[in-house]
């Protein structure tokens, strides 16, 4: 639209890494005053980052930013919200025990003549003004604890209103929104955009960036893939930017499933009361990859959750190994053969400070004592034995578990859950933050064992993993069952048509 | 390694220090005195330290051992019951109220602070009710003389009984946590609670265990206790005693964020918090200042402790000592 003005920002060949990832490499964008820019990408793709090094949270390694036309170097939150630059979070950063005009003021209260005469009254009206450009007919005396997530989402839009920003940028800002919530939302961003006011926008919901964008541009890899105007936009033409490449190999040749025996069937799988009467279902059998995908939040670690026993079922079955199985607690699923490798290994995997023979046996010492008494030698003899087999590269055993490469932890949470050969092996997220040569290690390991006949589910947001890995790909949207591939339908376009929740592929959505 | 290292130096040094310094500490008579303190109020130490490990602590130990001494004391003197019933009695109850404690923190997920604080109200309270708040004697009958013989009075190869009860203890603390599953899965919960969980640890059931060795081990104190002074008074017994224990345990090592420690340390904690005090008397320093001097001494263990996690911070608090002092 404003083809004539000149850019708001402007970002030049940006590029960032971190430690094992290159999260972005020379990505340029441009917005323009009173746009709606979209950012679209797949999970991973470097929108985050991109945002952040924007909003003044994270410094780019190489790059240039312009601020109407000169050259600007964001040191810093403060710095960036002073610009009018403001990052409304996906996460919520709201003081729970604060009112709502306080939340709204936080950092910048009216004072009269020193901080400790903070003038209470005066930013009521003025909040109240705030909450209802965003919607919110609620009185700025409740707290915010008391909000549902979507109103809180609300107030965090309007604290950017209150600094009177130039640039928005919103990081999947109707996740959490009830439809009324997520209109009210849309209202709020066209008022913006008719005052000048510039949005960057980044969602998973491309029927939404059809709807809302105004130009959408596509990161694949950390890298720019394409740009799309107004009437280019539509979801079959962003998911063709967002996966569009060729697959390297696959890692994987397919085996016929139909003569295996299924080791684990979940039927009618539910944690969430808002999740639909029929729930989940899968299969897995014998030796046998399943890769499950989805966007962030579709569930998939919920459900690995529920399998391992560590979050409640509502309803559903599950058999194991032909008898049927109530997960009840992490032990009783270990007990019973399965393993989960979960998503978070510094927080829900490792013990950090303690040695990798420690952490290898933890899951097992039960089985190797007397009478209370670790036998220490067996312990060591098999921890030594599955650095050799997972080929974990540790100067030595007794070797800091938190010192090693991503990779390498990742490989001894792995073999915590291999001392015993699980039947079923559920491994959420196994290759986040892991180097490309670990990566095709874990793969193999994975090979390996399926070979020797365990069950496994992968859950991955890397779209190549999940295809070069599996037999088989089951797909979740939204806590629910979105469907499942297999043989010659699986493809990227395919399993990201399904992701984003548009049940036909191939047909245009209306 | 470094830590139990640099403690040990730290003991020795001490130790060398009062005898050079003060000829009254050189006698065999302090040295009893000494290791009789020591093996006392160790095992309070030793008794909180699976606690802290986990992550937890607890603040009733020492309304705990005023309410089991009290209770002891009555069970013999007014109720005249068979010693070994009523020894037997004061331990399941000690027991009972760790168990109590630990379904509380882990059922209900209340904080262990809390928990333990209203412990040490309601304990210290129970203890002067059921005592009317007199003072509870063994005056009136001899049927604690057994324990007294066993326990307390004479000493084995010149050690002081109390102290090789202490030793004992300590060499079975120290099998549970460095060699048994039990330790370990102790202190993997203190390092990563969620982990354990993941790893197929039985979380809440550990966190009990911890609790109940606690105050099983402040029953086991209390009946020691009442072997030395012969009576207990429901409103003084064992005050401050939680704060002696969890002192020792920290200045031995035990990392209060959980997940870090050692039975060799907090021994030698244990040894320090009580070598400390003979200082006072030594320099003169007035008796009243004995809380304060274990204060400081606890504050530079906890500097010293932070300094060596950080390295880098060393340059730059000497830094800032040395701006200050200018």
């Amino acid at each position: 639209m404003l083809e004539a003005a000149s850019p708001l920002l402007e970002a030049g060949d940006i590029s960032k890494a971190y430690p094992g990832v290159q999260a972005l490499q020379k990505v340029s964008l441009r917005i323009m005053p009173g746009e709606l820019l979209a950012v679209v990408g797949e999970n991973g793709a470097g929108k985050s980052t991109l945002m952040k090094i924007i909003a003044g949270v994270e410094r780019p390694d190489s790059g240039t930013l312009q601020w109407k036309g000169s050259p600007l170097s964001i040191s810093g939150v403060q710095a960036a919200e002073k610009l009018g630059i403001v990052l409304i979070h996906q996460e919520l950063n709201l003081a729970c025990n604060l009112d709502l005009a306080a939340s709204l003021f936080l950092g910048r209260e009216k004072t009269w003549g020193g901080p400790l005469r903070l003038l209470r009254q005066d930013i009521y009206p003025e909040a109240e003004v705030l909450l209802k450009r965003v919607g919110l007919t609620l009185s700025p005396r409740t707290l915010v604890g008391s909000l549902s997530v979507g109103q809180q989402q609300l107030v965090e839009i309007a604290r950017a209103l209150a600094l009177e920003s130039r640039l928005l940028i919103m990081d999947e800002p109707t996740s959490s929104l009830t439809e009324t919530e997520t209109r009210t939302l849309y209202d709020v961003i066209a008022a913006l955009k008719s005052q000048g006011v510039s949005i960057m926008y980044i969602s998973h919901r491309l029927k939404e960036v059809e709807y809302l964008a105004d130009r959408a541009v596509v990161l694949r890899d950390g890298r720019n893939s394409g740009e799309l105007q107004r009437d280019q936009i539509n979801p079959d033409a962003l998911v063709k930017l967002m996966v569009g490449r060729e697959l390297k190999e696959r890692h994987r040749s397919t085996t016929v499933t139909s003569v295996l025996k299924p080791v684990l069937v979940a039927r009618n799988i539910r944690w969430e009361a808002s999740q639909p009467k029929e729930g989940i279902s899968l299969t897995i059998h014998a030796g046998e990859i399943v890769g499950m995908a989805g966007l962030v939040g579709a569930g998939r670690t919920e459900l690995a959750e529920v399998l391992f026993g560590i979050r409640p079922k509502l309803d559903g079955e599950v058999t194991l190994g032909g008898r049927s199985f109530q997960p009840r607690s992490p032990r009783h699923a270990i007990k019973g053969g399965i393993f989960l490798v979960p998503e978070d290994r510094r927080h829900q995997g490792l013990l950090l400070a303690d040695s990798v023979r420690d952490n290898i046996s933890l899951a097992t010492l039960n089985l190797r004592q007397f009478l209370g008494i670790i036998n220490r030698q067996e312990e060591k003899t098999l921890a030594r034995e599955k650095v050799e087999q997972l080929r974990i590269r540790t100067p030595s055993i007794s070797q800091t578990v938190g010192l090693l490469s991503g990779g390498n932890q990742q490989k001894a949470v792995l073999a915590k859950g291999l001392v015993k050969t699980p039947k079923v092996l559920i491994l959420d997220e196994p290759t986040r933050g892991v180097d490309v040569g670990a990566k095709a290690e874990i793969y193999s390991i994975m090979q390996e064992l399926a070979n020797q006949g365990v069950a496994i589910l992968m859950i991955s947001s890397d779209l190549e993993e999940v295809l070069g890995v599996s037999d088989r790909v089951i797909v979740l949207h939204e806590s629910r069952w979105a469907g499942e591939l297999s043989g010659n339908e699986l493809g990227e376009e395919a399993v990201m048509h399904l992701a984003t929740g548009r049940t036909h592929p191939g047909r245009k959505a209306s | 390694m470094k830590k139990l290292l640099g403690l040990g130096m730290f003991l020795a040094l001490l130790y060398a220090a009062l005898l050079l310094a003060d000829p009254s500490a050189r006698t065999v008579r302090n040295h009893i005195n000494l290791a009789k303190l020591i093996g006392h109020f160790g095992i309070l130490c030793l008794a909180v330290t699976p606690v802290i490990i986990t992550g937890g602590i607890d603040l009733s130990i020492g309304a705990v051992v005023g309410f089991c001494a009290t209770t002891l004391a009555i069970l013999l003197n007014d109720y005249h019951w068979n010693p070994h019933l009523a020894v037997a009695t004061v331990l399941i109850m000690g027991a009972g109220i760790g168990i109590l404690n630990g379904l509380l923190i882990t059922k209900l997920g209340l904080q262990p602070f809390v928990v333990t604080l209203c412990g040490l109200f309601i304990y210290r309270g129970l203890s002067r009710w059921i005592a009317d708040d007199k003072i509870k004697g063994l005056g009136g009958t001899d049927a604690f003389d057994w324990y007294k013989a066993v326990f307390h009075d004479g000493d084995l190869f010149g050690i002081p009984k109390f102290f090789v009860i202490f030793l004992v203890l300590a060499g079975g603390l120290a099998v549970i946590l460095h060699l048994s599953v039990y330790g370990r899965y102790w202190l993997a919960i203190g390092a990563n609670e969620q982990t354990a969980h993941y790893s197929g640890i039985r979380v809440d059931r550990y966190k009990i265990l911890a609790y109940v060795f606690c105050s099983l081990l402040c029953a086991i104190f209390s009946v020691l206790y009442l072997t030395e002074y012969n009576s207990a008074a429901p409103s003084e017994a064992g005050n401050f005693f939680e704060l002696y224990a969890i002192a020792g345990a920290v200045l031995g090592g035990v990392s209060l964020r959980g997940g870090e420690g050692n039975v060799l340390g907090v021994m030698m904690g244990t040894m320090i918090l009580w070598i400390l005090p003979n200082f006072t008397r030594m320099w003169g320093i007035s008796d009243k200042l004995q809380y304060t001097v274990i204060g400081v001494a606890l504050l530079i263990g906890a500097i010293v402790d932070e300094m060596l996690r950080q390295r880098q911070k060393i340059g730059a608090f000497l830094l800032a000592i040395l701006r200050i002092v200018r």
